[in-house]
């Protein structure tokens, strides 16, 4: 099959056009919950028969919820490698459900993408739920999360114990079933040195961090995705709530090291993000690593608007498309890491030359 | 081997089948088995399972209580220590008392305390678990040669379906 990236809408990525608060500094807000349905093994363990019902009683009943009835269905377990990357690098779908190392995902794998949410079938719970909006927006993002979970709960009966809530296949995800996260960009306080203290605080808070692409992703580009550490023992409003707050005070946190670097440090700023945006003006080869720390400096730059003329929608664009996945699916073949970083390179070329106009 | 049907992945389920005292061999891989209805896998969970597996290994327990087994998925408590995933809701129930510790340990807490879930029980959905336990049994008993129990077992399948 060939993935159709037009039958998505907005490409499943509505958190993409930074139209939300604080959109220069949190990309985007994520509510996730995980739910079973009664009366089959957790996939990992269900035969393939019994995955394939799970996803035809989930299709059914996402046709009575109002987030996910016009939704599309993209069967993960009928794609090729690459086409599995692709969404996993737009974040449909988990590196567990994408199963990147396999020539095929298990039966049953799929995934509803919907305006803004994607519903995960088949990953190591049946039901993924995600949520996305664009900015600093978790309390919008778990409203509507929450109505698509009671709506999908209505028809299909749900895994559920009275004493520990949700159950899912691993019991760091028992109670609640919620795991809320923001992607937040954060080069202030690592340039300042700031963000070691800021990142043990939020383990004191009950808080986690991760890199880009979540569980087991290195932080690259000085993006860091926050979310909750547990989800059983306090109700889904307190844990939103909370990584609101602390979120907000990591906003602040940033927006004051910011204008500290501008104060005491403002032309070694403005020549190092300047550098940065003229090497992905004119570089011929760009490694991933490498571009993604040369986009965090643009949009640094863009956020103390020293540059003008490019938009943070842009940069978001350019954070997916230069991937792989994607790079391969423009060139329409699947493209090595060195055939990559000279397509990445013509890409980015492209994009700044024709947005931002002459340097 | 290569599986005879789609010719490109490995086969691993090998199906021996006798019709008329003819005997044939299939060998299909588990996607064209599937495909076929053949059901026979039950795929192993991989997980990068990171610091909280290493908190479950941590937890002392007494090594007799390993060998509790979930009655509906049979997985073991000690096949949960090892991969640190639940193999159905059942399981939950079945290692109750070494999970409340457990959850203890890592949430802080072991009761539940958001939104509260009371499941509909469509006709459907109710049958179509039964049938799943009725297959269950169909194969077990057909492996075991229970011949009469497994023609009691079939004919309650097709009064379901």
């Amino acid at each position: 099959m060939t993935l159709d990236l037009s039958l998505l809408p907005d490409g499943g990525m509505p958190w993409i056009t930074a139209s939300g608060p604080h959109a220069d500094i949190v990309l985007s807000s994520r509510v996730r919950l995980a739910r079973n349905v009664a009366g089959f093994a957790f996939s990992p363990r269900a035969r393939d028969g019994e995955r394939l019902r799970v996803l035809q009683q989930v299709r059914d009943a996402a046709g009575h919820s109002e987030l996910l009835a016009r939704a599309v269905l993209l069967r993960v377990d009928e794609m090729s490698v690459n086409e599995r990357r692709l969404l996993h690098e737009r974040h449909l779908v988990s590196k567990e459900l994408a199963e990147l190392d396999s020539p095929n995902a298990r039966s049953g794998a799929a995934v509803l993408v919907a305006d803004e949410a994607a519903l995960m079938v088949n990953e190591e719970d049946h039901l993924r739920l995600q949520v996305f909006r664009s900015g600093f927006d978790i309390r919008g993002a778990w409203e509507r999360a929450s109505r698509a979970d009671r709506d999908l709960g209505d028809i299909l009966p749900l895994a559920y114990h009275r004493e520990f809530g949700f159950l899912t296949s691993c019991p760091t995800n028992v109670g609640t079933g919620l795991r809320a996260s923001v992607l937040v960009h954060l080069p202030g306080l690592v340039l300042t040195q700031e963000v070691g203290k800021v990142l043990s605080g939020l383990q004191q808070m009950g808080l986690t961090y991760r890199g880009l692409y979540g569980e087991g992703s290195e932080v690259v580009g000085n993006y860091f995705q926050i979310s909750n550490q547990t989800t059983l023992g306090r109700g889904e409003d307190e844990l939103c709530d909370h990584l609101s707050r602390v979120v907000s005070h990591v906003v602040s946190r940033e927006d004051e090291a910011r204008r500290v670097l501008i104060r005491d440090a403002g032309y070694i700023i403005e020549d190092k993000l300047w550098r940065a945006y003229g090497t992905l003006r004119y570089a011929r080869s760009l490694s991933v690593d490498e571009a993604m720390n040369l986009l965090s400096g643009v949009r640094l730059a863009v956020g103390l608007k020293l540059v003008s003329g490019l938009s943070v929608y842009t940069l978001n664009k350019l954070l997916v498309f230069s991937q792989l996945a994607h790079l391969s699916l423009a060139e329409g073949r699947p493209l090595t890491e060195s055939e990559a970083s000279l397509a990445r390179a013509r890409y980015v070329r492209g994009v700044l030359a024709e947005e931002a106009g002459p340097a | 081997m290569v599986c005879e049907h789609c010719k490109e992945r490995d086969a691993v389920v090998h199906l021996t089948q006798i019709v008329e005292s003819a005997v044939t061999q299939l060998h299909l891989c588990e996607k064209c088995a599937a495909a076929k209805g053949i059901e026979t896998t039950v795929a192993v969970p991989k997980h990068p399972l990171g610091d909280f597996l290493h908190a479950v290994q941590q937890q002392a327990a007494p090594a007799a209580g390993d060998q509790v087994r979930c009655a509906y998925c049979e997985t073991t408590l000690r096949d949960f220590r090892a991969s640190g995933r639940l193999g159905c809701a059942q399981c939950y129930t079945a290692f109750e008392g070494a999970l409340r510790e457990l959850l203890r340990r890592v949430h802080g807490a072991a009761q539940h305390t958001g939104r509260a879930y009371e499941a509909p029980v469509p006709a459907t959905v109710a049958r179509d678990g039964a049938l799943d336990t009725l297959r269950n049994r169909l194969q077990q008993a057909v492996a075991a040669e229970e011949f009469e129990t497994a023609a009691t077992l079939r004919d309650q399948i097709r009064a379901l379906e």
